[in-house]
């Protein structure tokens, strides 16, 4: 297999990953928000209630920095990333 | 005091520009303190701000394409999330989102965890590679990657409509604001609303539009925080009221199960103005099915994916790498004010109806509610109203109404702020109006101009005439805007949302199986575009006309059905076709890698 169809099914696999994460935290939970909002979550906010204004909003904004490092990674590997400049 | 290249001193001049502002505000409350009227403070925030922008606008103008068009790909991660979140935060999010939650609760928080969860989508799947292609607008993607006019110009059909949905519910924004704080009539607001956005982009294209809305960022960020902060603290509720106010969240559900929802008669309703509402839903609990709630999220992430005006901004990145990290960055920004927002229509709530403080209206009586100062405004600006349906003397929840945008613009009053913090939410919610207006009309205006003028009709045209078409198209298509925004057709314009679901009808597959999937062929994206956008319209128009729907999708997920079909259409289509060229190939596999030269040329 060449270097780019490896580099390219390591990127898939990241991003099968990574939309596997957004699916859990945009959709899957809400599917049981009634029974979830019983819980009490972070700071005592009921925990579904929380999700929705903080905790989906900030896993989105870790998960897309922790997705560019990654990919970052999987680039250097392949010597693909690109040079000087940031 | 400033040497060097303008780039490498960027966080200077943008810190020296925030103490500036800072200083203006303080400035601003001491002259409130020696007697400035409220309504010369509004006039000094709006025009100081706007005249800001000018002055960006101008100092950015540029007569070469790439500067125009791409802001000459310089714009470091960190300022390019804070214009995206400027591009992105409208007046709707700025004015009505806080209200939106503080009416519908759990149903409403739907469009906060869908526009932030499809910055995912545009992190993962499509920003890098479009950074790589480096096409200037997105039907030059759609154009290039499978060929031919008649791909492009589709693409240019679906991003005017989306995007002129949009526009005209912003520069009504814009319009709405000047008009409150200058004192002007609507139908003269809105052009001087127009005039402001087009001395933003006209000279400097994206250049001009990207350094302003980094200016605008900071100026709306600063008008929605300090008043949710400073209203927490007043009340006691907490310091930082983000993590400090389950306390008041139980409260609130505490009151609700006190008063209980007591349903209005439609008669008793008829009483009450146009545009205002009672509360009549939870505000913690889950008062939606999952369904209502994940389709909504659902369309909203996909329409952020596909939405002109968010992805062009990341073209302007100075590599592949910093777009994946800028669009982190731009969801850092809108966070910090997707997340107050939640916090400010708490307090709000808490602060009308809870009677154990002082502030708090229900269970006082009618005549003691009528003769507060604060609701006497609010009501002749036809905000707030109360009545006495069932003849008791005494307000009760389901008596009290309110506009959605009172939470915003009403709650600093109502808490006792200063009037400085109202001058400031005008100039924040002109901001956040006039940095989405900008990016959307420059998104129509660069995408007729170059993909249809100079791509299509033209392609021999030199540089300067180009710009010249790509300006003379952005002032009608602002005046077109403004002059529909005019007639304040409300409720069929206001709708933002149809702009979301109209862009993934269209868009979204075509875009992502562009780059992830090698067979899809002209054919098939000529099919998914047309037949996607034609039946999203489709299934909006027979809703609003009666239609019953089905699948529990409604008129403001309409890009479901629409997104569905252009999907099966572009798959089947490409499929029963021959494959793209070895050479269309070959560029998707370039595209793929993020280093090497970009597809199109730096000037194309």
């Amino acid at each position: 297999m060449s270097k780019q169809a490896q580099h390219w099914e390591k990127t898939r696999g990241l991003l099968i990953m990574t939309l596997a994460i957004w699916f859990v935290f945009s959709i899957g939970i809400f599917l049981f928000g009634a029974e979830m909002n019983e819980v009490t979550g972070p700071f005592g906010y009921p925990l579904t209630y929380w999700f929705t204004c903080q905790g989906s909003l900030g896993i989105f904004v870790i998960l897309i920095f922790w997705f560019a490092n990654r990919q970052e990674k999987i680039d250097e590997e392949f010597g693909f990333s690109e040079r000087g400049d940031d | 005091m400033i040497k060097g290249n303008f780039i490498d001193n960027l966080p200077k001049v943008y810190g020296i520009y925030t103490g500036g502002f800072l200083g203006f505000i303080i400035i601003m409350s001491i002259a409130e303190q020696m007697g400035m009227t409220a309504k010369t403070i509004g006039i000094c925030f709006v025009a100081f701000t706007v005249a800001i922008y000018a002055i960006i606008g101008y100092l950015s103008r540029t007569a070469q394409a790439d500067a125009y068009y791409v802001a000459g790909r310089q714009v470091p991660t960190v300022f390019n999330g804070m214009a995206t979140a400027a591009d992105w935060m409208s007046g709707a999010s700025f004015v009505a989102m806080a209200g939106g939650i503080y009416f519908k609760g759990y149903g409403y928080m739907a469009l906060l965890v869908g526009w932030t969860g499809g910055y995912v989508l545009v992190a993962s799947l499509l920003a890098p590679y479009l950074r790589k292609f480096g096409c200037y607008t997105v039907p030059d993607f759609i154009g290039t990657r499978y060929g031919g006019n008649l791909t492009r110009f589709l693409a240019v059909v679906v991003l005017t409509v989306a995007s002129f949905t949009y526009v005209t519910a912003q520069i009504n924004a814009t319009g709405t604001i000047a008009s409150v704080a200058l004192d002007i009539p609507f139908q003269y607001a809105v052009y001087v609303g127009l005039v402001s956005i087009l001395l933003c982009s006209m000279l400097g294209g994206m250049r001009g539009v990207t350094w302003t809305q980094v200016a605008q960022y900071i100026v709306l960020i600063i008008a929605y925080l300090l008043p949710v902060f400073w209203i927490s603290n007043k009340m006691g509720a907490g310091f930082f009221p983000h993590f400090m106010l389950a306390d008041e969240v139980s409260r609130i559900a505490e009151l609700e199960a006190q008063f209980g929802f007591v349903k209005n008669s439609a008669e008793n309703l008829k009483e009450v103005p146009k545009g205002l509402a009672g509360i009549t839903k939870a505000h913690s609990a889950v008062n939606a099915t999952p369904w209502a709630f994940i389709s909504l999220a659902l369309a909203m992430m996909m329409g952020t994916a596909s939405l002109p005006h968010v992805m062009m901004r990341y073209f302007t990145t100075p590599s592949v790498k910093a777009a994946r990290k800028s669009v982190g960055w731009s969801l850092f920004f809108i966070f910090l004010l997707y997340s107050s927002a939640p916090m400010l229509a708490t307090l709000s709530k808490l602060s009308l109806i809870d009677p154990s403080l002082p502030t708090g209206i229900i269970g006082k009586s009618i005549a003691e509610v009528q003769a507060i100062d604060w609701y006497q405004n609010w009501n002749q600006a036809n905000l707030m109203f109360v009545s006495d349906f069932n003849g008791n003397g005494t307000l009760e929840l389901n008596e009290f109404f309110m506009g959605g945008k009172a939470v915003v613009l009403a709650t600093p009053e109502i808490a006792g702020l200063p009037y400085v913090i109202s001058g400031l939410v005008a100039a924040g919610g002109m901001a956040a109006a006039m940095s989405t207006a900008d990016g959307l009309i420059l998104a129509i205006a660069n995408a007729i101009s170059h993909d249809v003028y100079y791509k299509i009709i033209d392609p021999k045209a030199e540089t300067a005439k180009r710009l010249v078409v790509a300006r003379v198209l952005l002032v009608v298509i602002g005046f077109a805007g403004a002059t529909i925004a005019a007639m304040e057709i409300q409720g069929i314009l206001g709708s933002v949302i149809w702009a979301f679901d109209f862009a993934m009808s269209g868009l979204f597959f075509p875009l992502v199986l562009g780059v992830w999937w090698k067979r899809a062929n002209r054919e098939g994206a000529i099919a998914g575009m047309a037949l996607g956008l034609i039946s999203g319209a489709g299934y909006l128009i027979w809703v609003r006309n009666g239609g019953s729907g089905f699948l529990g999708i409604t008129q403001l997920t309409f890009g479901i059905f629409g997104s569905a079909v252009s999907l099966v259409a572009m798959v089947v289509v490409s499929l029963i076709t021959s494959a793209p060229s070895a050479a269309t190939q070959k560029m998707v596999d370039e595209v793929r890698v993020p280093s090497g030269k970009s597809i199109l040329g730096k000037q194309h």
